[in-house]
Order: structure tokens, then sequence, then C-alpha cells
């Protein structure tokens, strides 16, 4: 599709003109089927951002977007020559775009993608904000701070997006069961709570991959739990696997 | 015709009689200066607001009724569908993307498939691309005419509404025709398509693509000259440049600030190189070259499916690939493979390899595409829509800035979002 990606990683000017700038910053690179993913350190993802727009031979001027992932249990501790201690478990992957257009007979863009992935451990989940850099930043870091609960440090508006403001727990994440509110119907009874639903084949489960209902960033004292009769009974909260 | 380019001029503020000197006792006789403040007004629009197109929240800040802030509240339908994605095997989930742009449907499940199928390394034979271009660029038009006729219709003028849905019923009576269902086909799945065009389809897309252009010429007439529609959107909502790409905003909001950039010219995918087309670009960035955009983009959404039609290679539709694509109705009859490649494919599903996999198409609305992390299961890790609605209203403080409040609604209609997207 894209004609204009080189074969390989090192040929790539941004692998180059990033190591060139910043020796330190990059972490890893892999690529599959075409596209070519740095792994660079938090601190330096705002510079790094900052070059590939600037440098002429680069103009990443279109922010595509930035999304995260929770590798909770999945990925293997990479503690990168002890830059993670702990390893991580978060990625928040920056898309960026180099779009060609044509500006009062100027060209601009090299029509090049490329994603930056910047690896955050669960104890410290803090990002520096790339929204200087790229306006267009806000709403999806604002996004992935309410559904994996990662920091933006710098972002003026970091306030849940999709969910409400005293929503507790953040959604997205792997240890986050799937369908855990309960449904208030009219005269303040409830719905079945997750664990009343029979589960109807041996592979569908309601609860994450995990199966770690009681994850620590779920709170199910969170359900008003109002004692007014039948029907109203909050049942006792399922272990995994029973 | 000329477009025109100044802003037009606000006379109400610039006549401030106390600016240009009056004497405050004759403008106001018995107000005290002193308890006349300079704050600004907080006034909620929405979420039941007619023209915020269900359920979008926009808080406005005030200055006497220039809007100094406008701060979208969104997140009303989140339905957490890409926490649900990762539930559901690979060929399940493309049921769930219909439900993000309820509008533009077939082509989030292009952008979904097609981030599979990068990550399952396939290609799908020719006649399965040219229907998936044709089902798109109709699925494109039908898109645009929902925004023609909604957006006259916040606008007031409500004719338009009749006309354009009209059009679009004769599409989605297509895509009926073919799926069965009118707005949530699901067609595009990994490995081609659900099925193909039945008895008579081509014929019928034929007698549209010869009916359209004078219906867009009567919707035209209708707009184009009608001094009310041009005072409203002419000069409003503008977006420079620099902002549209840093904000990421695209599609038609991009090419109406003079920037013929398409994802389909750019990075074709499906086989869009293969068709004649050309990009629609603005020059004022306004409401009313959205307008135009769009209105010109719909006309080569004709062209392109006139060529799927003319040229319609004949083949297969999907893979020969038993482990991706489930086995035709009569194979199950008397093959007992069959019936284990179907079993084994709607119960388990196929298992990518490990990795991550983006492809960037054009929807109705800017760019889309879908970043699939793959585990090596029958489920994806991560499956992340990339928003196009999400992004463009990023833009919507910028563009609000200093305009009126009639002018909201106007703006808000121009850059095209689905709350449905939005929220996710």
């Amino acid at each position: 599709m894209d004609q204009t990606v080189p074969a390989t990683v090192e040929e790539r000017l941004e692998v180059q003109k990033i190591r060139a700038a910043f020796p330190e910053a990059i972490l890893d690179i892999n690529t599959f089927r075409g596209d070519t993913r740095i792994l660079v350190k938090r601190e330096y993802i705002v510079d790094i951002c900052r070059l590939l727009r600037d440098d002429p031979d680069l103009q990443y001027n279109f922010f595509v977007e930035c999304l995260g992932v929770d590798y909770l249990e999945y990925r293997e501790d990479n503690t990168f020559d002890g830059y993670l201690p702990d390893g991580y478990r978060f990625e928040v992957v920056y898309n960026l775009y180099s779009l060609p257009y044509k500006w009062n007979g100027v060209e601009y863009g090299k029509n090049h993608r490329i994603f930056l992935k910047v690896p955050v451990p669960e104890s410290d989940p803090v990002v520096p904000s790339v929204i200087g850099v790229y306006p267009g930043s806000n709403f999806p870091e604002r996004e992935i701070f309410d559904m994996f609960g990662v920091r933006f440090s710098g972002h003026p508006d970091l306030r849940r997006i999709l969910m409400s403001d005293d929503w507790v727990g953040y959604p997205q994440r792997k240890d986050y069961p799937l369908g855990g509110e309960r449904v208030r119907f009219p005269g303040d009874k409830y719905g079945p709570a997750v664990g009343e639903v029979p589960v109807q084949h041996p592979g569908e489960s309601f609860y994450g991959k995990t199966g770690d209902l009681q994850g620590e960033h779920y709170d199910r004292t969170r359900t008003p739990t109002p004692d007014k009769g039948p029907g109203t009974q909050l049942p006792p909260a399922r272990k995994p696997g029973e | 015709m000329a477009l025109d380019t100044e802003t037009p001029e606000r006379t109400s503020l610039d006549t401030d009689p106390l600016a240009a000197g009056a004497n405050l006792a004759t403008v106001a006789p018995g107000v005290d200066i002193t308890t006349i403040d300079d704050q600004t007004m907080i006034v909620n629009m929405g979420p039941q607001h007619p023209s915020t197109h269900g359920v979008l929240r926009v808080v406005l800040e005030l200055d006497g009724e220039v809007i100094v802030r406008a701060t979208p509240h969104i997140g009303y339908v989140h339905t957490g569908i890409e926490k649900e994605l990762e539930y559901q095997t690979y060929l399940k989930g493309v049921t769930l993307t219909d439900r993000m742009d309820y509008v533009s449907a077939l082509i989030n499940n292009a952008a979904y498939t097609l981030s599979v199928e990068k990550l399952l390394g396939i290609e799908v034979p020719e006649r399965g691309q040219v229907l998936r271009v044709m089902l798109m660029e109709m699925q494109r038009i039908a898109s645009h005419l929902v925004w023609l006729g909604t957006h006259l219709l916040d606008l007031g003028a409500v004719t338009v509404f009749f006309y354009a849905f009209q059009q679009r019923e004769k599409l989605l009576d297509m895509v009926e025709m073919m799926s069965g269902v009118r707005m949530m086909p699901s067609w595009i799945v990994p490995g081609g398509l659900r099925g193909d065009a039945p008895e008579g389809w081509f014929d019928r897309a034929k007698d549209f693509c010869d009916d359209f252009p004078r219906a867009m010429e009567e919707i035209e007439a209708l707009l184009n000259a009608n001094p009310i529609f041009r005072e409203r959107t002419q000069g409003v909502g503008v977006l420079s440049v620099e902002d549209c790409l840093g904000l990421g905003v695209g599609g038609p909001t991009l090419r109406a600030a003079g920037i013929e950039y398409d994802v389909r010219k750019s990075l074709p995918y499906s086989g869009y190189e293969n068709y004649q087309f050309y990009v629609p670009t603005g020059q004022f960035s306004d409401v009313y070259d959205r307008y135009r955009v769009r209105m010109a983009e719909v006309l080569q959404s004709r062209e392109i499916i006139k060529q799927c039609v003319e040229h319609m290679p004949g083949g297969p539709i999907n893979v020969d690939d038993r482990k991706i694509v489930p086995p035709p109705r009569v194979e199950l009859d008397n093959s007992m493979e069959a019936v284990i490649h179907h079993f084994k494919l709607w119960t388990e599903g196929f298992h990518p390899p490990v990795g991550e996999a983006y492809v960037p198409l054009e929807s109705p609305k800017g760019e889309i595409g879908f970043y699939i992390v793959s585990d090596g299961t029958n489920r994806p890790w991560r499956a992340h829509e990339r928003p196009p609605c999400f992004m463009n209203l990023q833009a919507l403080s910028r563009l609000c800035e200093g305009r009126l409040i009639a002018d909201v609604v106007a703006i808000i209609g121009s850059i095209d979002i689905i709350l449905g997207e939005i929220d996710r």
C-alpha cells in the first residue's frame, strides 16, 4: 500500500533522527506487516513528537489518535535493563501521520505513518501530555485517562469524558469485569446481578480474561443498596470460578 | 457563482452606543453603571436540544450573545463497544462495529475487517473487493444524505429532508436486497463478504446511478441560491488549515479548508487506485463550503459505483480458506468436513498471529481505522476505533468562538457528528 516505507527499520529516517537527537530514548523497535512501532521512554515523548512534527524531512503534521492498551498478565516482564524496575502494564500508542497536501503551491507532508509506544508502569501511571505539540490529543488523552486511569501531566482539562464524573474504576482495564453494573428498574427494584445470570456456554464469562472479579479497581460498594422488600436485596459477590 | 470571502459583520456589536461616545444618561437613564458587571453567562445546550443530533451537550459561555467558549460534554450513549469487542471472536465483533457509526455501518465493517485481514495477512479476491467498494460508496452517499437532510432540518429547511431521504431509501433498499437488513448489515466480514449480490441488484444500482444526478440537482436548486441558507452558512465556522491538522480533523471538513487529501487517494485500500474520481475541495473552510464539498463527493461516489457496475469481474467473493470463511450452505448437506469447519468457525473462530494492525479508511466523516492488538487467541486483546467524529468534535470550541448562538446549530451540523461513534 504505502510504497514510501523502506524495507528495513533502521533505514527509516524517523528512527535515525530520533537516535541522533535522543540517543537514550528508544527502548525497542518492532515491525509487523509493514508498520513500524517505536517503543520510547515516556520522558522523551513530547520532545520526540516535536521533533517528528517540526523536522522538514519528516513533517508529522497530522495527529491521528492515541490509545491505551492494558497488558495485564500478558506481556513478559521486560524491565529494559532496569529502566522499568517492575516491568510495565499499560501502553499508550501514538498514531502519527505525515499528511501530504499542497498549500499555496508548496508541497507538505511525506505520506508516512509511524506508531510511537510508551510503556507505563502500574505503580506510577503518568505520561507527559503532548497537547502542546498536537492540540488534537486533548480528547484521546482524556479517554485514556477515563478508561485506563493513565494520567497525563500537563493536560489542562484532564476529566472523565465518556463515563460520568463520579464513576469509580477504569472500565477498559482488564481486571474490570464486563457487565458489572446492576440495572435499576422503577420502584427501586434492581435487575439481576452478574452472578445471578446463568452463564450459557462454558466459554462465555462475565469476568475478565484474568478471571478476577474483585480487582482492586472495581468497587462493588458503589451500587446503591436500598433494603426495601423483595427484589432489592443484593446477592453476595460471586467468587470467580464458582 | 462567487462565494463571499469576508466574515459577515456583526453590526449589533459594532454599534455599541457607549463605545461611540454617547451619553450614558441618554442611552440608559436611571441605570447605575457600577452595578453592571462584565461576567460571562453559562448556558446549557442539550442533551435534548433537537439540533444536537441526539445526545450532545454543549455548555456555552456567553458574553452577551457572543460565544466565548463552547465545551462539549459527551458520553450519554456510551455502551462500551470497545470493551465488548475484547470478549467476542473476530467474526462476531463485526456486528458490534455497525452500532458505532450507525449511518455508515458498512464502512465501519470494512475498517474492522481490513485490520483483521491485515493481521491474518490475507487479501480478498477481486470481485469481493469491487463489491466492497460498491457497498462502501453506497453507504457514503447514504451517510451524506442523512447529513444533508438533518443539517438542513436544523437550519429550518424542512423540504430537503424529504428529498434527501427519498434517495437514501433507494440505497438502503439495495442494501436490504443484498443483506436483508437496512442499516446494520454486517455484510463485510474478514475473508470477504457474507454473500454475493442477488439477481437484478446491479440493474437497480445502474438505475440509481442514472437518476441520482437529477435528484441532486433538484436539491441544489433549493439551496445554492437560497439567500437565507447562504446567509446562515457563508463565513460561519471557519477553521484554519493548521487547526484542522493539529486537531486531527479530517474528511470533508479538512477538504473544505482547501486541502486535497483523501485516504482513498493517498493510501488506497480495496483497490481504490483503479477508479477514476477526483477529490473535491473547498476554499473558505466555512459551513457553506463543507456543504459544497459533500454535495460534490456524493456525485464522485456515484461515479465509482458506475465504474464498479461496468467492470464487475467474475469469480469468487471470498478467500479460499475454510479456516476463515464459513463453507456455503450447500456443502453442509453432504460434507462432514464442511460441518466441522462451520462449527469450529462459529464457536471458536480463527487465531490471527500475535501482532498489531491499523488500516486507515476514508469514512464520510474523516479517517477511520481500527487499531487491533492480537495476542494470538481467537479474540482481540484490544480493539480501538479511531473515531473521526470524536476527533472532529474537538474543533467545536474553536469553531464557535466569537460567533452567535444561532451559528452553533449550523456549526454542529457542518462537522457531521454521529454520537453513536463519539461515545461508542
